[in-house]
């Protein structure tokens, strides 16, 4: 099947992604259990003990994936703006809300878990260095998306004013990638490039790896879960949601 | 494996408030999240019903 032939406007009718995310969460979130826990056993009983820094440096195995994701999802938020600016859809409205919260999450756990790995390493909870600001900076892009999107009453007209806020500061995760090699900083360069054999050892590297796949299983599956519950939010009283098993007033759908 | 006793496993090498602020924190936030998304989900779901009930004895009443 090439790419062209999948029918991609039959998939983003709220309808059929009704369905389709509905059976898929559910995957997702098996897959993130599974990864996570074997990221956990990984990182913290089978991982040796670093040289340098200890056991605290296994705040690793919950910063690196958490980070990465609130960089991730930003740009997925600025994926489905795009994609809602230029087709009109209204599923990359619901797409784009659905992920702004986990997205403030991973960014506000990234800044937390920072905070209680630089104390000891750095003596510090928090210093004014490229790389920690550019992450407060996305946290506070997210805390704007979410208090802008939901002070407008209008959706479709919240999701336009939103998808200019989610493209505007997509600029910033590069900034926040590279901030490492651009400026002189006290946060330690990439663990893992793709240039670059990766600068741990093996187990510690599978570790963080699981965790950080985990964690794609389970903003994934959350995400897909919440969009559900806005379609259904904003579908209401059409005839397809009222004949919905769990809407039916017997029904008893999960 | 890497421990020789669970005292020595939640000591984290004297990094413990670090470590297990860092895992615990990021458990509680995601069982909130996930807690928060299922009620979100419950509470529209009863709100959908009861509107769709209300509909239906209306159909009815003006059926009678």
């Amino acid at each position: 099947m090439s790419f062209s032939s999948i029918r991609w406007f039959h998939f983003a009718a709220p309808q059929t992604f009704y369905g389709l995310a509905g059976s898929v969460w559910k995957w997702f979130a098996v897959l993130a259990a599974g990864l996570g826990l074997a990221g956990l056993w990984i990182g913290f009983a089978v991982a040796p003990t670093d040289f340098q820094q200890g056991d605290g440096y296994r705040i690793i195995f919950v910063h690196v994936p958490a980070s990465w994701m609130s960089m991730v999802i930003y740009l997925a938020m600025a994926f489905w703006s795009v994609l809602g600016l230029t087709f009109n859809t209204r599923l990359s409205g619901m797409m784009t809300r659905a992920l702004a919260p986990t997205g403030a999450l991973f960014a506000f756990l990234s800044l937390w878990t920072g905070a209680l790995w630089g104390k000891p390493m750095w003596g510090a909870w928090w210093v004014w260095d490229a790389r920690l600001t550019s992450e407060l900076i996305l946290f506070f892009l997210y805390l704007g998306y979410l208090a802008l999107t939901s002070a407008i009453d209008d959706d479709r007209r919240a999701d336009r004013a939103g998808a200019l806020i989610a493209i505007v500061g997509a600029i910033n995760v590069p900034i926040i990638y590279f901030s490492v090699t651009w400026w002189n900083t006290l946060h330690q360069g990439a663990s893992v490039s793709m240039t670059k054999a990766p600068s741990m050892a093996h187990t510690m590297l599978w570790g963080m790896l699981l965790m950080a796949l985990a964690f794609w299983c389970y903003t994934l599956a959350l995400v897909l879960y919440r969009v559900r519950t806005l379609i259904l939010q904003r579908e209401a009283h059409t005839d397809w949601v009222c004949a919905l098993p769990e809407v039916q007033a017997k029904g008893e759908g999960a | 494996m890497r421990w020789e006793s669970w005292a020595e496993f939640w000591a984290m090498g004297g990094y413990a408030v670090y470590v297990w602020g860092s895992v615990g924190a990021t458990a509680l936030m995601m069982v909130f999240e996930i807690v928060q998304a299922w009620l979100a989900r419950r509470k529209l779901l009863t709100q959908l019903r009861a509107e769709q009930t209300l509909a239906e004895m209306s159909a009815e009443e003006w059926q009678a």
